[in-house]
């Protein structure tokens, strides 16, 4: 390497250094201690300055990377391999994830721990999927995407516990409520894009969480509503001692009583859902108005030229998307038996967008990646305790590092060099 | 077929167009020259839609469309490949056609129209799983009018065709304009800085200054015109 880059890269981590130094002299090196009376500072110069160096050091060794990529760069060819490998192989890859996710129950190291992780991953990736529609094809940063889950788990919270129907009647319902919330969005946000786009969408979220706190008449305000339905096996319910003239699951398929039984029918409720959504978004794709959105996010005034209606394209992306989070929220409630307005912030919608934008927007595959990546590392750090959210942020600043684009950045359809020429 | 009276746009406080008189005719090929700043893609917009007039009417086979959506005009038969060919860069070469054909969709005639376009362009049928954005500027710009054509227009808008492309390929792609006007039938408006190629190309021709029509008549008497020659073809691009 060239002995100036040398000094470039050094003189830049020095100027990241400084930057640190502002940011955690003040919040890490001043240490407010309750003693007595008042409240007294103790300066903690040593943890400043070891992570201090540690962004010096940081830095510096990615502005190396980043000058001869041929020499350090173990992470992104591992990565770049495997999304070779998933390229080609994208049949045979996602096959062998739905088996896998379809026998993970009955394996033998699987225990309710493990399965309460899988039906959170499996929650994020539906969410994702519903999210990538608005995002990753047409191309409208929502940033405010829980607001849908929120409006989809309470649809389905109030109707079920006003109405007592069936968990197969207040699905769909909910789902068509979140996507009227879609809509409703949708309408003030036509002309707005990006940023602007994003401010809003981030408000409306917002907006729906105060609304859910506040209006205590319906929604039991911060105290939430409880006593959800769980679901039932087509009419078979999950209990040890059902109702009279009612006959529980285990007594008709004549096995013991477990409250595993439950618990694996949600992880396959959860996993049909969310493949009917990833189903759902490839099929949409090849159709008009799947194009129209990817068309959309590429050029809108050659859209318009080309006669696709914009407002329409925009309003079906929100509603659809919206619609698959609404289902996720339904799941959600009938999952907890318990939903409150605490379970819907903004850390839950910028987790969502992480995971799409991490996972490469658009992609499919992608999303699940990220989504056990970013949930299991949560999960992993979970012994961590405040400092799980540290791991967190790393995770996505090494990703961001690595590979830019996201984990998969390739979508299909890609340039086929030995395509179907005529 | 299509006529233009009187139109007056304006960006804001700007006034673009200053009262606009234009005809085209049915199978006419009609350029309209200018500088830059002229109002050419300002006009073209406004019929498109995109843009609105203030004043004035727009009618299209005697029916005002001054105010219709975008889409409804497209719907009507009026296409147009706007400036800088907008493609859909990540998209490939064929969803970028069938985006085209966007608003006759359920039309059973893809298959057969988008053979048409393949005809017309045989490059585009080499590249079609290729994402457009990684076509050359002469490849985006077939494409462009490709995708144009997939609505099956009457009347087809062409924003500077021949901009950011290389010399040989403009010929290419006018002689594919005059084919699509001879052997499809499609009544050509053109909008071009390249005076003398729109000129030559052109059954009849206007010039736009400043918002105005200031000259008008066939393309040969127009290339001839003293005052044109003077300001858009000694000076300007030779081809």
């Amino acid at each position: 390497m060239e002995k100036q880059d040398i000094i470039k890269s050094f003189k830049d981590s020095l100027f990241t250094g400084l930057i640190a130094l502002a940011l955690f002299g003040p919040i890490v090196g001043l240490r407010t201690a309750s003693k007595g009376e008042g409240l007294f500072i103790t300066p903690q110069w040593g943890v400043v300055f070891l992570l201090v160096g540690l962004c010096i050091v940081g830095r510096f060794l990615i502005n190396i990377n980043s000058a001869r990529r041929t020499e350090f760069k173990i992470f992104s060819t591992l990565t770049s391999k495997f999304s070779s490998i998933t390229k080609d192989k994208a049949k045979h890859f996602a096959i062998t994830g739905i088996l896998f996710a379809v026998v993970f129950p009955f394996l033998p190291f699987t225990d309710r721990y493990f399965m309460d992780v899988a039906i959170m991953i499996l929650t994020y990736i539906m969410l994702g999927w519903g999210l990538n529609i608005v995002v990753g094809l047409a191309g409208l940063l929502d940033l405010g995407y829980v607001a849908f889950y929120a409006v989809g788990a309470y649809s389905y919270a109030l109707i079920a516990t006003t109405f007592g129907w069936s968990f197969w009647i207040c699905l769909p319902l909910a789902g068509l409520f979140a996507a009227f919330f879609g809509i409703l969005l949708g309408f003030p946000v036509l002309r707005l894009r990006g940023d602007y786009l994003a401010i809003v969408t981030l408000g409306f979220g917002e907006i729906i969480r105060i609304i859910l706190i506040n209006w205590y008449e319906v929604t039991n305000g911060p105290d939430g509503i409880t006593g959800i339905p769980r679901p039932s096996f087509f009419g078979l319910p999950f209990k040890r001692s059902p109702d009279e003239g009612e006959m529980s699951f285990h007594t008709f398929f004549g096995l013991e009583y477990s409250t595993m039984h439950r618990i694996i029918f949600l992880y396959y409720l959860i996993l049909v859902l969310a493949l009917i959504t990833n189903y759902f978004t490839l099929k949409i794709r090849k159709l008009p108005v799947g194009r129209a959105w990817e068309a959309l996010r590429e050029d809108e005034i050659a859209c318009k030229s080309l006669g696709v209606n914009p407002t329409n394209t925009k309003l079906t992306a929100f509603a659809i998307g919206a619609m698959f989070g609404g289902f996720a929220g339904s799941f959600f409630a009938t999952r907890q038996a318990f939903i409150s307005p605490e379970s819907f912030t903004f850390i839950e919608s910028a987790i969502i967008v992480a995971i799409v934008v991490l996972g490469g927007m658009g992609s499919q595959t992608g999303v699940v990646l990220a989504s056990i990546f970013l949930i299991g590392i949560t999960e992993i750090f979970r012994d961590l305790e405040q400092y799980r959210m540290i791991a967190f942020g790393g995770a996505m600043v090494l990703i961001m590092v690595f590979k830019p684009k996201g984990i998969l950045a390739n979508r299909k359809p890609t340039i086929l060099m030995h395509g179907d020429k005529k | 077929m299509l006529k233009i009276s009187n139109v007056e746009t304006f960006y804001g406080k700007i006034q673009a167009l200053r009262g606009v008189d234009i005809d085209v005719n049915d199978g006419e090929i009609v350029s309209l020259i200018g500088s830059n700043g002229a109002g050419k893609s300002t006009l073209l917009m406004t019929i498109s839609g995109v843009n609105k007039a203030r004043n004035g009417n727009i009618t299209f086979n005697g029916e005002r469309i001054e105010n219709k959506e975008p889409h409804k005009i497209v719907d009507l038969g009026i296409c147009q490949v706007p400036e800088g060919r907008r493609i859909f860069s990540r998209l490939t070469v064929e969803e970028n056609l069938r985006l085209g054909a966007y608003t006759n969709e359920q039309g059973k005639h893809f298959e057969t129209d988008i053979r048409e376009v393949y005809d017309l362009f045989p490059v585009l049928s080499d590249r079609k799983t290729q994402r457009g954005g990684t076509l050359s500027g002469g490849e985006q710009q077939m494409l462009a009018i490709g995708r144009a054509l997939m609505s099956k227009p009457k009347v087809l808008l062409l924003d500077e065709p021949s901009l950011g492309i290389a010399p040989k390929l403009v010929n290419q792609i006018f002689a594919s304009i005059k084919n699509i006007n001879k052997e499809k039938n499609v009544t050509i408006f053109l909008v071009e800085q390249n005076a003398k190629k729109a000129l030559e190309l052109a059954d009849r021709a206007y010039v736009l200054v400043n918002g105005k029509v200031t000259i008008m008549g066939s393309g040969q008497d127009l290339l001839k015109n003293k005052d044109i020659q003077a300001a858009y073809l000694e000076g300007g691009t030779k081809n």
